[in-house]
Parts: structure tokens; C-alpha cells; sequence
């Protein structure tokens, strides 16, 4: 109990306790609007993508903003996670009955095969730099993308079976396809909830926020600011390096399972390039490094499209024009002059405080 | 038999690639940027020739300079509007512009001609031409492609090396601050840059569509990251190692399609990268710079 409270008395700590409030307060804040029939039901069927997306972003920003490697292939862990999950529900349907248990489950052993994954990719890439580093994690995007569209997966009485390229098993009376190569998934019982998203969204949370103020997460960000300082005060910077992408891997896998028990649909080209890149979006919208902004800007983009429906067929047309003046704004000398402004109207007011504070003294 | 078939539409895509990549390449030599929407230039340049000649009835000649004149004029158009602001900012920021303009290109041709693909008529007409008494065919796309591939590497090579532009282009992505300082435009020089660029993304953009007659607001996409891949294969910034890169790939890929597997041959395409990489980390031709503290 003590040490809950000098936690809670830290900076450091009462920033994270804040950080779980807001969730949660936004939580209860979106059951109540819910309970009042304010949503949309395309709105509420977002809930999850939401969920998913901001785990997404929350876990990519780990790589490009704390670790500072630019990763364009972050969907491909994502596919691992769901279609591991979704293998994972379907084997245990009968031995857990329970499906907030069996999700869990399912997230679990996802977040596990995404982070092996994540070994496999991270071994080889991260040996590069730059440039050649983001266009090798595209490769490995694209060619998770590809394995897995050639998958099939099913399962009868003897168990599961594989095969690569084409379906070379037969399944015995009663059997079920659970992945059936390009066509993918159909018929997954939908198990994900928003409260189960929002669970997944504190446990995220909690694991970056601790790990980004730790030891680690320092040495992390030294390799980011300075590789050959940090080498030379005697951090691994590899292993760094590795230890933060399989980290950021894992989540990215268990936001993959939270989205993929969301549809009762799911083809391995639903995380292609395209939504690597969305993530990363929100990434660098949101702020580098900065998980609140992660998380605010892949709930406002995510919501946006929807949002702009009354605008059909310009949505799409205005979400781009929207992201090019977002960039530039941000880079703009515009916005350094409204920030120096503000600061010198701060500094004013002060002084003018000040001034006042020993008049009347 | 089959085999030199395969090696030859190997080579014709091969030298599609290659033209992308060469305009790719370019861009990243002077501007050092990962110009995301070159990719959709490419369907701009396609989508220009085939109005011109389905709608407007012009010749096919006359459709290719109309596709190369709209996209050079919009490749300096987007780095005046989209990238030039952004030139003191971090990379990131300008990779996410790039992917704006590419998802602004790909709504509004959607918008423009809807998704329903188009079929394109090749700009060279006839016959395939029959080798060996007819047991090999080349068609005359293929040899139009291959040349024009050819052509424009070396007029490239000796553009970059003889002239006074080229050897500003050199200094400009040597360092840039150093060449301003010697007098040479900066700016000037980083739009002449994008407007070859995308001159050359139209070239391609039509050949792609005379090869693979259809055409989708999506077209560019997937032969834009291709070709991205095939300049870093090269060695990014090198102008040979792009036409190395392209020709590489295009093989690769038809030989993987015809005796592996045609699912997997675009993951067999990436894994080949990856391995180059691994063991040559600048690209093939790629120079490498060592760190300096």
C-alpha cells in the first residue's frame, strides 16, 4: 500500500494513473452514451477497430518514436496475431466454454506467435539502417501477407492440419476449414468486445508506460538519440533494438486478434501495405513518441471516414487533403509563430502578475 | 523454349520496373525522400494516354507526349504545393505527405473515372514477331520497352554526367548546402529533378498498360513498390543500379510465377531482396558510407 502511494506521489506515476483514469473515464463516459442510444450502429462497430487500431499505434510507436527505426510492414505482425487468434478460438471452442476467457486466451497466444515472428524479422533488419531498414520491414509485410494467403488450416476429430499452396489434407466427417487460403476466414464467431478492447488498451498502457520510464526503455532512446554514444557507454544497442521491435511486435499481434475476433470475415489482404501505412499515420500525427497522441490520433482517424459518410464519395479525396495540410501546418512557419505568441502573451501576463504582486507588497 | 519465353517477358517487365525505378531513384538521390506517390503518377500517365486515345481519338504518339507533358507539369506541381514546405522538416513528416498526395491521386482518379477497370489498347500495334521459325514469339511491346529502358538509362547516365544540370543534380545530393554556396538553385534543381522523374513514371505508366492492358486507380501502386524495391536492390541513388535492380526483379518475378508458385511469387521477390541486402546492405551497385563520429 505504501508503495502505491509514493508511486501515486512520483510525476512519473501520477502521469500513468492519469493516463489509465482518462481510459477508463472514457469508457464509462462511452457505455453511457450507448446505454442512451447516442451512437450510430456504424459508430458502434468501430468500437473495436478503434481498440485495435490505438493498441496498433500505441505498439508502433514503440518502434518509430521511442526506438526510432521506421517500420512500414507493422500490419503483417497484426495478421499473425488474428489469424493465430483465430485458430486458437476454434481449436479450444469445446475444451473453454466461456468466450471473454477464450479471447484472452486467443490474445495471449497471439501477442506469443507475433513476438516469434517478431524474432524472425528483427534478427536480419535491424542489421540495417534507415532507408533500407523500412524497406525490408515492407518486404517482410508483404511476405506474411503472402504466406498466409496461401494457408490452409483445418481441423476435425485427429486434430489440425496444414498445408502450404494448396489444400493437401482431408478432413474427416465433421471437419471444419478454419483458414482456407486466399478466401481466408468466414464464419468466426465474433468475440471481441469493447470492453475486452479497452482491457487490452489499459494492459498496453500499462507495459509501454513502465517500460518507456524504466532502465530499458532509456537505453532504448539512447540508441534512438545517439547509436554511437550509446555503444560506446556499453549498451547493446541490438539488443535493445530487438528487445523494443518484439515488444512492439507482440502488441501489434494482440491488437491482430482483438481485430480479427471483431468480423466474422478476415483475408490475409486485409493487412497489406495500405494499413501498415494507416498505423503509421497515426503515429506521426499523433506526435513521435508521444503515446497520448497515438492513441487521440488513431481514435479521431479512425472515426473520421465515418464521420465524413455525409460526403460520400469525397471522404476519401478530403481525408487526403486533410493529412497533406495536416503535415504541412505542423511543419509550418505558422505554427511556430502561434506557439511563440502564446508563450510571449504567457510571459506578459506573468511579468504584468508579477508587477502587481509587488505593487502591493 | 518455354524458358527463353519466360526470360523474355522477364526482360520486358524487367525494363518497365526499371524506368520507374529509375525515376525513382533520381528523386531519392537529390531530394532524399521516399516519394510514395510515384507510384501513382504512373496511373496518371496511363489513365492520360488512354483518354487521349479512347476519347479524344488522337494517335497513339500523340497520347504518350500528352501523358508525359500532365505528369511532368504534376510532378513539379506536387513538389511545389506538398514537399517544398517541408524541406527543413524530418523525414517522417515528409513520408506521410508523399502517402497523402498518393492517397489524394488514387481518390481522385477514382472519382474522376470510378473504379471500374479500363482496358487499355496497346500503343503499338501488330502481330508478335515470330523467331525461330515461329516456335518463339517477342511481342513488339516487349522490344519497344527494352529500348526505350535502354535508351533512357543512357541518356540519363550522360545527362547526370556531361551537363551542366546533371552535374548540379550530382552536387545538390552530395550536399546541399555546400552546392548553394557554389551558386547552383537548389530549388531549381530539385523540380527539374521531379519533373524527369515523373516524366519517366509517365513512359511507364504506358508501357504497363500496353503489357498488362487494365487500368484501375490502383494500377500504380503495386508496380510503384516494385520498383522502389528494385532501386534499393540496385543500391539506391545509382542510376545503373536501378536499371540493374528493375531488370532483376522483372526476372525474378516471371520465373518465380512460371516454375514456383504464382501466389507466392511476389514473397519470393521481397525474400531475394532481403537476402541481397543482408549481405550487401547498400544494393548492389550502392556506394556505402561509413559513419563518422
Amino acid at each position: 500500500m505504501n508503495k502505491l502511494k509514493s508511486y501515486a506521489a512520483s510525476k512519473r506515476g501520477r502521469d500513468s494513473l492519469l493516463s489509465y483514469g482518462i481510459v477508463i473515464i472514457a469508457y464509462i463516459a462511452m457505455q453511457a452514451v450507448i446505454a442512451g442510444g447516442g451512437l450510430s450502429s456504424s459508430l458502434k462497430g468501430q468500437l473495436v477497430p478503434i481498440c485495435a487500431y490505438i493498441v496498433m499505434a500505441v505498439s508502433l510507436n514503440l518502434t518509430v518514436g521511442i526506438l526510432g527505426e521506421l517500420s512500414l510492414g507493422h500490419a503483417g505482425f497484426m495478421s499473425v496475431g488474428a489469424f493465430t487468434g483465430i485458430v486458437v478460438t476454434t481449436a479450444l471452442a469445446d475444451a473453454i466454454p466461456s468466450a471473454p476467457v477464450r479471447l484472452a486466451v486467443a490474445i495471449a497466444a497471439g501477442g506469443v506467435i507475433a513476438a516469434i515472428a517478431g524474432v524472425i524479422v528483427g534478427v536480419p533488419v535491424l542489421r540495417l539502417k534507415g532507408d533500407y531498414l523500412a524497406i525490408v520491414t515492407l518486404a517482410f509485410g508483404e511476405i506474411i501477407k503472402n504466406v498466409v494467403n496461401v494457408l490452409y488450416i483445418g481441423r476435425d476429430a485427429s486434430g489440425l492440419h496444414f498445408s502450404l499452396l494448396s489444400q493437401r489434407f482431408e478432413l474427416a466427417e465433421g471437419g471444419k476449414m478454419i483458414i482456407n487460403g486466399p478466401m481466408g476466414v468466414s464464419g468466426v464467431q465474433k468475440i471481441s468486445t469493447f470492453t475486452s478492447g479497452v482491457v487490452l488498451i489499459l494492459v498496453t498502457l500499462f507495459v509501454m508506460l513502465n517500460l518507456i520510464n524504466s532502465r530499458t526503455g532509456r537505453a532504448i532512446m539512447s540508441v534512438r538519440d545517439n547509436k554511437i554514444a550509446a555503444d560506446s557507454i556499453g549498451i547493446s544497442t541490438t539488443r535493445y533494438k530487438l528487445l523494443a521491435f518484439v515488444v512492439s511486435a507482440a502488441f501489434a499481434g494482440m491488437a491482430g486478434t482483438l481485430y480479427g475476433m471483431n468480423f466474422s470475415t478476415v483475408t490475409a489482404a486485409k493487412f497489406d501495405f495500405n494499413t501498415s501505412i494507416l498505423v503509421l499515420v497515426f503515429v506521426v500525427l499523433g506526435g513521435l513518441g508521444n503515446i497520448w497522441g497515438s492513441i487521440i490520433a488513431a481514435a479521431l482517424l479512425t472515426v473520421l471516414p465515418e464521420l465524413l459518410r455525409a460526403v460520400s464519395d469525397y471522404r476519401m479525396l478530403i481525408y487526403a487533403i486533410l493529412l497533406i495540410a495536416l503535415m504541412l501546418f505542423n511543419n509550418s512557419g505558422l505554427k511556430r509563430r502561434i506557439i511563440e505568441k502564446r508563450g510571449l502573451r504567457q510571459m506578459e501576463k506573468l511579468e504584468k502578475a508579477d508587477m502587481a504582486g509587488k505593487g502591493g507588497a | 523454349m518455354t524458358f527463353l519465353n519466360h526470360l523474355i517477358s522477364g526482360v520486358s517487365l524487367g525494363s518497365i520496373y526499371a524506368i520507374i525505378a529509375l525515376g525513382y531513384t533520381m528523386v531519392y538521390g537529390i531530394a532524399k525522400m521516399l516519394n510514395f506517390a510515384h507510384g501513382d503518377v504512373i496511373m496518371v500517365g496511363g489513365y492520360m494516354c488512354f483518354c487521349a486515345t479512347a476519347y479524344l481519338g488522337w494517335p497513339a504518339w500523340m497520347g504518350v507526349v500528352l501523358a508525359v507533358v500532365v505528369c511532368t507539369a504534376l510532378g513539379v506541381v506536387i513538389e511545389r504545393l506538398a514537399y517544398k514546405p517541408l524541406r527543413m522538416a524530418p523525414a517522417l513528416a515528409v513520408l506521410i505527405t508523399a502517402i497523402g498526395v498518393s492517397y489524394f491521386l488514387q481518390n481522385a482518379a477514382l472519382l474522376i473515372w470510378s473504379s471500374n477497370p479500363k482496358s487499355f489498347t496497346s500503343i503499338i500495334s501488330g502481330e508478335p514477331i515470330p523467331l525461330f521459325g515461329g516456335r518463339l514469339s517477342i511481342s513488339r511491346i516487349t522490344i519497344v520497352a527494352v529500348l526505350a529502358c535502354v535508351v533512357i538509362m543512357a541518356a540519363l547516365s550522360l545527362f547526370t554526367g556531361k551537363t551542366k544540370m546533371g552535374t548540379a543534380m550530382r552536387a545538390v545530393s552530395e550536399d546541399k548546402g555546400a552546392a548553394q554556396l557554389m551558386g547552383i538553385n537548389v530549388n531549381t534543381t530539385i523540380s527539374v529533378t521531379f519533373a524527369i522523374g515523373s516524366g519517366l513514371a509517365a513512359i511507364a505508366g504506358v508501357l504497363l498498360c500496353s503489357a498488362y492492358p487494365t487500368l484501375m486507380p490502383t494500377t500504380g501502386a503495386m508496380p510503384g513498390i516494385k520498383a522502389f524495391t528494385a532501386a534499393v536492390f540496385g543500391g539506391i541513388g545509382s542510376i545503373p543500379g536501378a536499371f540493374l535492380g528493375g531488370v532483376l526483379l522483372g526476372l525474378i518475378e516471371t520465373f518465380s510465377k512460371a516454375y514456383i508458385s504464382t501466389q507466392l511469387s511476389d514473397a519470393i521477390v521481397f525474400a531475394v531482396l532481403i537476402v541481397v541486402l543482408l549481405v550487401k546492405p547498400d544494393g548492389l551497385l550502392g556506394k556505402h558510407v561509413s559513419e563518422k563520429v
